[in-house]
């Protein structure tokens, strides 16, 4: 299967879900509606699709020009061996989008990362605690509007032995 | 000050809570396990990494695209130039340009010789911690000699930032045939040894076999790939299954386990690296000899710039020791000729104004390497699976957003499925087996 | 033993001598670091040569702390416990960039220099360290240990 009849079969069995698809540098991209995404990654993931791996799930700071922030799913299908890579906008006033714990494993860690890098919320997930940084880290450190080099206040040191 | 984790929460009144970690004997990397304990049994796993978060993602953002390089080098520290090539190759595809075979000759000699380092030093670190110390001993003595190799090409062991966009940064040292044979033979020397030490260890196998054990759909689902994921039977290799540089033109097998447990990832990496060994072997076959450099007078660089002030120089020029082997003549192989992608010849820097023009263009803000806009995303087979990067570009000198997947993420999530019910001492080996990298787990 | 049968020394001196080549260390490695002090430690280059080959894998049994890769500020108070558990006498070597300084990570996860959180009484560069600049700091430290006033009250209170 082709991308082009991997873009069509998706976008027949997913319906409105998907508001585009475009190609970029060769890889198949498609745009899907923040509320869709759940059910949208849940077919795709049954058969005929077979997209069993979550390889990547991301996220895309665009809050000072467009006001959102972009989710991008990696998904690969072994039995096809084809990647697709879907992207859902969420607004960057109050971020949230539904989890897909549940449906993937790895989900769980990869949501929980792109908590703490951009303050996501993330709907229906079992534990949404900062992954890479501490607690009592203030702010969201891939975001934009995060100086580079802002430290926190440390973690204060115990005293004595 | 910090709230209850999950596993405080949930564990059950009067159970013991240990506390493995972040820095621990039996663990190469920093990371917390925190277990539930029913006397020597896990009921219950939590575990906490980010230890060595390092804001790899944030820096890209704020690096050029050239100069970003060098912290790809420190991702997985233990196979750097996989790294390098990941990165590389993932720019090279949104800017369209063709890397010479030489180039990509020399990208699969080194990256291979970075696997089986990788997988050297993962099982060292795995034997150790299940006490077999000489085990340690001898794959790290196998390391010496891949790293000398390594060294003998880049001037690095380990943070070599040697492949760069659009090429690799010089040729191979002028004994380099000799010095990767008696690397490989001495190599599968120690893995003959290294074989017959663990493979039938009574110790050995009983911890390791049927302890960690994971299912072919967990493992999918975990987004586990590389030597893992091929352990529990499912044969995905990158290099098979999309190839890139020269792969397709190499014969190698991807070898696969069956249960999916500490003893099959070992068996599986143990069996990657002499296909590993293979692909050098043919790599190197296939890699022709430098042609030598022309001979003729050759001046100092001091001399050149002082003469290039009346007229062009004609001799060529001597360049610096740890600029040996990207000499003007050598480039062509080694560097595309598409663009300003790669740095240009120095013997033109020092010599002529063009050569000083197209130098700075390089360098400078705002200059230089500039994809176009979009994002894009690709992979190359490392160390422990799938490293991917997904880069977005918004035209300028520095990536607007660049974010690694890093294979061992999604491992290590699996951990606290797999030492569930187990013993105490089972963790550490399944979290030797697992090769959790700090630098690229935590970025 | 012929011809003689004693020396003369002063006892901080022989201290100081025993102490220098018996160093146990705890590697608290976070990092790429740790690559080469894998090195360092085996056979190939064999920090056992001079006196430091015995590493003890908890601080209670250390005396000579080696910070190998980069502290963020999510391990700082990780590091600063694990030096306060060891016994005196006690020294540091930061080993790597990232350790003496912060390295190439100036950003906000980074400590700038463990010195922040411990002292540190040999500083190491190199992004990594080469093996034979390890065996050289070891050195450095050596000479520092022997030429320190040595701390003996132990001796004194009985």
């Amino acid at each position: 299967m082709g991308p082009e009849d991997l873009i069509e079969a998706v976008r027949k069995r997913l319906g409105p879900a998907v508001e585009a698809a475009t190609d970029s540098f060769g890889d198949p991209v498609l745009i899907l509606r923040a509320e869709a995404v759940r059910p949208a990654l849940a077919a795709l993931r049954e058969p005929p699709f077979d997209f069993a791996v979550l390889l990547d799930l991301t996220c895309v700071d665009f809050a000072a020009t467009e006001g959102r922030f972009e989710l991008v799913y990696h998904l690969y299908s072994l039995a096809g061996n084809v990647r697709l890579r879907l992207k859902a906008s969420v607004p960057a006033a109050d971020p949230a989008a539904a989890s897909l714990a549940g449906l993937w494993k790895n989900a769980e860690w990869l949501e929980r990362e792109v908590f703490d890098m951009f303050g996501v919320r993330f709907e229906g997930h079992p534990y949404l605690r900062r992954l890479l940084t501490y607690e009592g880290f203030e702010g969201h450190p891939l975001r934009k509007s995060y100086p580079w080099r802002l430290e926190q206040p440390r973690i204060p040191l115990k005293e004595g032995p | 000050m910090a709230s209850p984790t999950r596993l405080e929460r949930s564990a059950r009144p009067g159970s013991m809570l240990l506390n493995m970690g972040p820095s621990h004997p039996a663990m190469h990397g920093t990371m917390r396990i925190m277990l539930e304990l029913d006397a020597e049994r896990i009921v219950n796993a939590e575990c906490e990494i980010g230890y060595l978060h390092r804001g790899f993602e944030k820096t890209c953002e704020n690096k050029t695209w050239f100069n970003l390089l060098v912290y790809t080098d420190r991702l997985n520290y233990v196979s750097p130039l996989i790294n390098n090539l990941g990165y590389a190759m993932t720019v090279e595809k949104m800017l369209g340009v063709a890397v010479p075979e030489r180039a990509q000759l020399i990208r699969v000699l080194v990256s291979e010789l970075s696997r089986v380092a990788d997988h050297l030093t993962c099982l060292a670190a795995m034997a150790m911690e299940s006490g077999a110390f000489t085990v340690f001993l001898y794959l790290i003595k196998a390391r010496e000699y891949l790293w000398d190799v390594v060294e003998f090409t880049t001037g690095a062991r380990m943070t070599t930032s040697y492949i760069r966009i659009g090429g690799v940064r010089a040729d191979l040292h002028a004994d380099w045939r000799a010095a990767l044979a008696a690397a490989v033979a001495e190599t599968r020397r120690v893995l003959k040894d290294v074989s017959g030490l663990l493979d039938n260890n009574s110790i050995f196998v009983g911890r390791t076999r049927g302890v960690g054990a994971i299912s072919r759909e967990d493992a999918l689902s975990y987004g586990w790939t590389g030597p893992c994921l091929r352990s529990t039977g499912v044969p995905y290799d990158v290099r098979k299954a999309r190839p890139y540089l020269v792969y397709d033109r190499l014969s190698f097998d991807v070898p696969v386990g069956e249960n999916g447990d500490n003893y099959d990832r070992y068996a599986v990496r143990m069996r990657e690296m002499e296909q590993s060994l293979r692909i050098l072997e043919q790599a190197a076959a296939l890699l022709p000899d430098a042609p030598p450099l022309p001979d003729g007078p050759v001046i100092e660089p001091e001399e050149a710039v002082c003469r290039s002030r009346r007229r062009r120089a004609v001799e060529r020029v001597r360049l610096p020791p740890n600029l040996e082997g990207s000499e003007k003549e050598r480039l062509p192989g080694l560097a595309t000729s598409d663009g300003p992608v790669t740095v240009p010849a120095k013997e033109d820097t020092y010599t002529t104004m063009e050569g000083l023009i197209g130098h700075f263009l390089f360098f400078m803000r705002g200059k230089g390497i500039r994809p176009p806009k979009g994002d894009v995303y690709f992979s190359v087979e490392g160390g422990n699976g799938e490293l991917g990067f997904y880069i977005v570009s918004d035209g300028t000198d520095r990536p607007y957003r660049l974010h690694l997947r890093a294979p061992c993420l999604h491992i290590v999530s699996a951990l606290e499925e797999l030492i569930k019910g187990r013993l105490v001492a089972d963790v550490i080996p399944t979290f030797g087996s697992l090769n959790m990298i700090g630098g690229e787990i935590d970025r | 033993m012929s011809g003689f049968d004693f020396l003369t020394t002063r006892f901080e001196t022989a201290l100081g001598w025993g102490r220098k080549f018996s160093l146990f260390h705890y590697p608290f490695i976070t990092a790429c670091c740790g690559m080469e002090y894998m090195s360092a430690a085996c056979a190939h280059f064999d920090i056992d040569r001079f006196g430091a080959g015995l590493t003890r894998f908890s601080p209670r049994q250390a005396d000579l702390l080696l910070v190998v890769g980069t502290v963020t500020h999510k391990l700082a108070p990780v590091l600063r416990t694990v030096y306060d558990q060891m016994l005196e006498p006690k020294w540091v070597i930061a080993f790597g960039a990232c350790a003496v300084s912060g390295g190439i990570y100036r950003n906000y996860a980074v400590v700038q220099g463990i010195d922040r959180i411990v002292p540190v009484d040999v500083f190491i560069p190199g992004c990594p360290p080469r093996p034979e600049t390890v065996l050289d700091g070891l050195l450095k430290l050596q000479d520092k240990i022997q030429g320190q006033r040595q701390d003996w009250r132990w001796a004194r209170k009985t």
